[in-house]
């Protein structure tokens, strides 16, 4: 009530030429700022107010109910200690993931391009598709998928080896093992994001180069090594941030192959976030891990910011 | 562009002139078996009845065909076409909103000028390096708040906007002549008809490739729709499946045929769309 009245005496008050100068910036502006306004509310409230409060939240104590305890750093330790430091096993098994996958990911969709480069376009647009297609299918269900494969008593992947006289593995239940089946299961699936994306770069790199090499006698192997590699350097850098930041912040198929966690060994950075957070309901460490894993991404997109720069002239 | 292209498709000639020697077809062959197995391997399952399954060694192609497991997830998993509707409701008005307020935005970043426009724009493209998940605790008690937890809101609201996609659509309308929007002015349009009429229609192309991602995005969404509804009736398709398995822990017929049933939509999308979709990755509009 009382704003209304204040509002009313500030129309009072203003002169008639600041009126006018009101109503000509809306009449100028006015509708630039309609335009942004929806996006910039739904921004406002679902982003950037949660990203700040979690930022708050992460230094107070709030385990189930707030009472607004500041509590300094605690929760950041407490986040690796908790759970006999669960955590610090997650990001050990996050990174572990990260570096296998990410590397195994650039070194299949390089490869993959580069053999897509000598087919005609009929059958590289084939072959895109098939790539493609279980990226465009849900997380979950290729996990749920994979689970199967991976059924210790009636999986694929034991008939398979059992073929090859090894006996049985328990892929998803034998500590010492699910985490490298969940490696695995992500090597297995092909970059399809990276192989269009090299295919593309690839693709652009003007022919007389590899002419003017093939007359200078280079190898093929010389030449890819030569002009290939440097050229697409971009491309690789970009993907190698992107698979990276995808890697840090996997969950979905873990949910799915490991509903139980099974043992620390399938735990990822994610994984700890959703279970203090939701299940156990300790917001406080819940929001420290999520800020933990928001500064391994900004330092990941750091460094690739510094490379691209001095990597602006090649 | 179009020379561009034109250079492409001589060079693309050129190089294909030679034979492609066969160890290349049998490693991109095999590649692209070992990327669709487990697709194929759902499939597979998903029509062999229980009793074939459970069995060493396994049928590789569907010699038992049947859809008996079909027919008991609809006898048993009640809510199965519920989660169907609530992902296409969720994915649809999403990317009907996403697509209307991106190009929204997008134009006025683009074509407009206001005070604060620079600095309004980078905050938003701030946003975009924070990982969903730190959003996540306040988002829940936000949602809360709104009581809208435990309802399909709770996931269409947050999606109604996104950073990539009023950048996206920015990119694209700076390269509309202004020109064009200057003799729509003249020809009486006021600035909302401006936009509706003459804007909108010039972005077709991107906002094509734009809603397809987003309306698959937003159907394989799960980390959210899991925190944000408990009642099984509102549950999207990607949380209903992934319940599957706890709930039918030893009928693999029935986790398979609601898993195959849910990845179809997403197929068949795909084959519509191809193009888009691979132009679109380019773009660098999705992940995978």
């Amino acid at each position: 009530m009382s704003g209304i009245i204040l509002e009313g005496e500030g129309v009072i008050k203003r002169s008639p030429t600041q009126e006018k100068k009101l109503q000509r910036f809306f009449k100028k502006y006015g509708w630039g700022y309609a335009f942004i306004l929806p996006s910039v509310l739904v921004f406002a409230i679902f982003t950037l107010i949660p990203a700040v409060w979690a930022l708050l939240i992460s230094f107070q104590h709030y385990n189930f109910v707030w009472d607004g305890q500041w509590v300094g750093f605690k929760n950041y330790v407490n986040a690796f200690t908790f759970g006999d430091g669960v955590f610090g096993q997650a990001i050990k098994n996050t990174l572990y993931y990260t570096v296998i996958t990410v590397t195994a990911n650039i070194l299949i969709a390089l490869v993959l391009a580069g053999l897509l480069q000598r087919c005609n376009k009929f059958w590289r647009t084939f072959f895109l598709a098939a790539y493609y297609l279980p990226a465009v299918t849900s997380a979950v269900i290729i996990a749920i998928s994979w689970r199967w494969i991976y059924n210790s008593e009636f999986g694929l992947l034991n008939y398979v080896i059992g073929l090859l006289h090894i006996g049985a593995v328990r892929w998803l239940s034998d500590p010492n093992i699910v985490l490298n089946s969940i490696v695995l299961s992500t090597v297995l699936t092909v970059p399809a994001t990276g192989v269009v994306l090299f295919n593309a770069a690839m693709g652009g790199i003007p022919t007389e180069l590899y002419e003017a090499a093939k007359i200078d006698g280079a190898s093929y192997i010389r030449q890819w090594w030569k002009i290939t590699l440097p050229l697409i350097k971009p491309t690789t850098l970009y993907l190698a941030v992107l698979y990276t930041i995808y890697s840090f912040q996997v969950f979905d198929k873990v949910f799915v192959m490991v509903p139980t966690g099974v043992s620390d060994n399938a735990q990822f950075i994610v994984t700890q976030i959703f279970q203090n957070g939701f299940e156990s309901f300790y917001y406080g460490i819940a929001a420290a891990q999520a800020f933990i894993l928001f500064l391994m991404i900004a330092s990941v997109a750091f460094v690739q910011f510094r490379l691209l720069r001095s990597d602006v002239e090649y | 562009m179009a020379l561009r292209l034109a250079a492409a498709a001589t060079t693309r000639k050129k190089r294909t002139r030679k034979p492609v020697p066969w160890g290349i077809w049998i490693a991109l062959i095999i590649t692209g078996a070992i990327s669709l197995w487990p697709l194929y391997w759902l499939f597979v399952t998903a029509v062999t009845p229980t009793l074939f399954t459970l069995k060493t060694p396994p049928d590789i192609l569907p010699f038992h065909f049947s859809l008996s497991n079909f027919q008991r997830l609809f006898h048993q998993a009640i809510y199965y076409w519920n989660w169907v509707g609530n992902s296409t409701i969720v994915a649809l008005s999403i990317t009907i909103f996403h697509i209307f307020f991106d190009t929204l935005a997008g134009y006025s970043f683009a074509k407009k000028k206001f005070p604060g426009r620079t600095i309004i724009f980078w905050v938003l493209i701030a946003t975009m390096m924070v990982p969903t998940y730190v959003t996540m605790i306040p988002l829940y008690v936000v949602a809360h708040n709104l009581q809208i937890l435990n309802t399909l809101w709770a996931l269409i609201l947050p999606g109604m906007a996104s950073v990539f996609g009023i950048f996206l659509m920015r990119q694209y309308i700076q390269t509309l002549p202004t020109e064009l929007l200057e003799a729509a002015r003249i020809d009486g349009c006021n600035e909302w008809q401006v936009f509706w009429r003459v804007v909108l229609p010039l972005c077709k192309p991107a906002i094509g490739a734009l809603a397809i991602f987003t309306f698959v995005q937003h159907w394989n969404d799960f980390f959210w729709p899991l925190i944000a509804l408990v009642n099984p009736a509102t549950y999207t398709l990607t949380v209903g499946v992934a319940g599957l398995q706890g709930e039918f822990a030893t009928d693999y017929g029935i986790i398979f045929a609601g898993a195959a049933l849910a990845a179809l939509p997403m197929i068949i999308f795909f084959f519509i769309f191809q193009r888009s979709f691979l132009e679109g990755v380019r773009m660098g509009a999705l992940k995978g």
